[in-house]
């Protein structure tokens, strides 16, 4: 299977089951087309001497030439290859690598969008002990098999309202380390309110990553995270975060934004963003119930299709002005990304990767906290419900079938389960609206490193 | 100047 687009001034040919990218003149897209409609080459010379003017039969020759090499060498027209190897994934080991924990299910701001409702998760506020968070992080460390890379992330609510624990569950982590042979690498997202010195060099010091939630412009930003009085909170949160990334130095973070229907000119808040001194940026795109007036819609889309464009281009503009900074969703490693077995698989929610409450519950992931239906077990008993753990085991890009003719396929690995089950009412279903943004982002991604490639082949021929 | 510049899953099985 291949996908064509042109963007930018560049002709791309992307290859589904080799991970193959080409970037390509104009006559050979147009003969690649054709040949994947199953034209003969005796007609595709016949239509390509009538379109190009000046055509002659060496540049054909020359042309199918080099096509016919990418296909011998398994970069294009390759075969799925692949389709048989989700037979054998529900026998999988039940190794876990990755837990979120939510540290507080409370938050000192009152976000209109957020999909914990206030970080309640639309219970009672809560507090995780360090007892239940020690006994999370045993239970991780236990059932992770041969596993070395184990992940914790930092999670609300906000998970500052809680500091201490999370002081005493890096330290409780790091004092198990080396018995275990396990290295943990932390995350925390915050909303910035108690960012104080003691707090970031903490920070600085133990998490491997840590997320910014800012939304860009002040008015846009204030419109939906708003402190608990209903006033906005940019003019606290924006000093602190600027001081966090101040003292970061190399090390990673980003700022997370939320985009809505309130703000579709969203490149202008990532813009505001770089203006205000920061470097590595993401924007999402709201998840919501259709009805909300912020809510993005189907007519939406070319909007938003055009902001990803001009967001490409101004990633390529300001990296060739040696000023770069980075988008999460166009951050792609072609040469040393992820395996066939983790395309497939995905982000192995309720597998691999599971969210503890306050309590102690089991949920497959953060965003299925709170629905009763999703309760996986617990700190205390492990995991107790092994038919979900087995669903969640063959929820996968081969297990859907409105996925079986997508280019995109082993870019998304099937997508969200938590955004298929909220937007279908099954993990297995797919969240359409986020598929188009999904290759949308990815076409824009390929073509940035298109231009990246061409730009240091330009180089070394001068 | 070629006509395609290229920039393997099937070897990560």
């Amino acid at each position: 299977m291949i996908h064509q687009y042109k963007l930018n001034g560049y002709n791309i040919v992307l290859d589904t089951y080799s991970g193959g990218v080409h970037a390509v003149d104009d006559l050979s897209y147009d003969i690649i087309g054709l040949m994947d409609k199953g034209i003969d080459r005796e007609e595709i010379k016949k239509k390509m001497l009538n379109k190009y003017e000046g055509l002659k039969d060496s540049d054909l020759e020359e042309t199918f030439g080099e096509i016919d090499n990418l296909i011998e060498n398994g970069l294009l027209f390759t075969e799925d290859n692949f389709k048989g190897q989700n037979l054998d994934l529900k026998k999988r080991d039940s190794v876990i690598k990755a837990l979120c924990l939510h540290v507080a299910h409370t938050c000192n701001l009152n976000c209109e969008y957020c999909f914990a409702g206030q970080g309640k998760y639309h219970g009672e506020d809560a507090i995780m002990s360090f007892e239940v968070g020690k006994q999370a992080l045993d239970f991780l460390v236990k059932n992770s098999g041969t596993r070395k890379n184990l992940e914790v992330d930092f999670f609300g609510g906000e998970p500052l309202v809680n500091f201490d624990v999370v002081k005493q569950l890096v330290a409780y982590a790091r004092s198990i380390e080396k018995e275990n042979n396990k290295h943990f690498r932390f995350t925390l997202t915050t909303n910035g309110v108690l960012l104080d010195d003691d707090v970031i060099d903490f920070l600085n010091k133990e998490m491997n990553n840590v997320v910014l939630s800012l939304d860009g412009r002040k008015e846009v930003n204030d419109a939906k995270r708003k402190r608990l009085d209903g006033t906005g909170s940019y003019d606290i949160i924006v000093p602190k975060f600027q001081n966090f990334v101040k003292k970061r130095g190399n090390k990673e973070y980003y700022m997370r934004g939320t985009f809505t229907r309130n703000n579709l000119d969203f490149t202008n808040d990532i813009f505001h963003m770089l203006d205000l001194g920061f470097k590595e940026l993401s924007m999402e795109p709201v998840v919501s119930k259709p009805d909300t007036e912020y809510s993005l819609r189907e007519e939406d889309l070319d909007t938003i299709y055009e902001q990803y464009e001009i967001l490409a281009k101004e990633i390529i503009k300001r990296r060739r002005q040696g000023n770069p900074f980075t988008f999460y969703h166009y951050m792609i490693d072609l040469s040393g990304g992820p395996c066939i077995y983790k395309r497939i698989t995905g982000c192995g929610s309720g597998t691999e990767y599971l969210a503890v409450t306050p309590n102690g519950d089991f949920y497959p992931c953060h965003q299925f906290v709170g629905d009763k239906k999703f309760l996986m077990g617990n700190v205390r008993d492990g995991i107790t419900n092994t038919k979900l753990r087995d669903e969640f085991k063959l929820c996968n890009v081969y297990s859907r079938k409105e996925c079986e003719n997508c280019w995109a396929k082993l870019y998304c690995s099937g997508g969200c389960a938590a955004n298929s089950y909220h937007t279908t009412g099954s993990i297995n279903g797919v969240y359409e609206y986020g598929c188009k943004l999904f290759k949308k982002r990815i076409e824009c991604a390929i073509m940035v490193k298109i231009a990246e490639a061409m730009d240091e082949l330009e180089e070394e021929e001068k | 100047m070629k006509r395609i510049v290229t920039l393997n899953l099937e070897e990560s099985k």
